[in-house]
């Protein structure tokens, strides 16, 4: 079976930079931006647990797995 | 946003919470419950009081009542005995619902009126300043205790319990998953059902209480609370920094204050209605 890919977005204007998506992600998708803010800098590594989406608490990441891949 | 929840939102984000405040991820684990329900949004009324946790009304998009502080169980009373057919939810917080409102918070339990109430338990005034609160643990700090509060706090299942509330569950930011299912049982439940989200405040309680991290927060959150079967199971030296969480009390058979309340007009009026 084919390893499923997932889409990872943040939209960095409701970011407010807490860090917990970072801090949360057990596999170290995300970096920090120079202000603080969530890069998704690795989405290839993302498994898709959702716990990023779970957490945020400005509603700002998004996973959403690739079709057709 | 998930354009399956995005519905309930009125799209006026970001929000007034601080940044890495537990009250956002509560706020999303209620839109994922309502939308696991497939609730209609015309259907359903949103009440809250005052504080940080009472601003969420201004964000979801149902019908809503800001109202005053203390008093949003007063409101949802109300409101739930003109429209029975209405499903309601009330949002407080641990000093609205547990201080300012306490009172109203007792009688409602031993109504057992349907409604869903989610007590965001931040440990603390967030929104006025940092006053401690009757839920702020005996000798952390507020701007009102800066040398820790002297107060023993309350226990909010165990106070709902005494005062008969048919459905009270816990759960937290950190299982927030967790906490989509605590509303969703809240919510299944015909009578009152409170469920208290273990939440995080990071400004006002975090930073005189050496956590002003929103991820050393959560960390302690995540260490503090456990499911309930493995809490019971733990020594009572082990049980002291924990809290269980989980479905704590739920009684079936009790009479629900609406139906009652018809049931009574309907005797009265001798069936000429």
């Amino acid at each position: 079976m084919a390893k499923k890919s997932y889409d990872v977005q943040v939209v960095s204007k409701l970011c407010k930079a807490c860090g917990l998506c970072v801090h949360l992600c057990p596999k170290n998708v995300f970096d920090r931006a120079k202000d603080g803010r969530a890069v998704p800098a690795r989405p290839e590594d993302c498994i898709g647990c959702g716990t990023c989406e779970l957490h945020c608490p400005d509603f700002c990441v998004e996973t959403k797995e690739k079709e057709g891949e | 946003m998930k354009p399956e929840y995005e519905k309930y939102f009125r799209n006026n984000l970001p929000h007034i919470w601080c940044a890495g405040c537990g009250h956002g991820i509560v706020m999303s684990a209620w839109a994922r419950a309502v939308n696991q329900l497939g609730l209609d949004k015309d259907q359903c009324v949103a009440i809250s009081g005052i504080g940080c946790s009472s601003r969420i009304t201004g964000y979801i998009d149902m019908h809503t009542m800001n109202t005053t502080h203390g008093r949003a169980l007063t409101f949802a009373t109300g409101v739930k005995m003109a429209r029975p057919d209405l499903n309601v939810f009330v949002f407080s917080g641990d000093g609205d619902g547990t201080a300012i409102g306490g009172n109203h918070f007792i009688h409602a339990c031993r109504r057992n009126i349907d409604m869903t109430v989610v007590l965001m338990n931040n440990n603390i005034y967030g929104m006025t300043g940092g006053q401690f609160s009757p839920m702020t643990p005996f000798g952390k700090k507020a701007t009102t205790c800066p040398y820790g509060s002297i107060d023993r706090s309350f226990d909010m299942a165990e106070l709902a319990k005494g005062a008969g509330a048919t459905f009270v569950a816990r759960s937290d930011i950190f299982h927030a998953k967790h906490l989509t299912d605590m509303i969703v049982a809240g919510f299944n439940h015909k009578g009152f059902s409170i469920i208290e989200a273990v939440s995080s405040c990071p400004i006002s309680y975090g930073r005189r209480n050496g956590t002003p991290d929103p991820r050393d927060m959560m960390d302690n959150i995540k260490e503090m609370c456990v499911m309930k079967a493995a809490y019971d199971k733990l020594s009572d030296e082990e049980k002291a920094n924990k809290i269980p969480i989980g479905i704590l009390q739920q009684i079936d058979d009790a009479p629900e204050y609406t139906s009652e309340y018809e049931k009574l007009v309907e005797r009265v009026q001798g069936g000429a209605k």
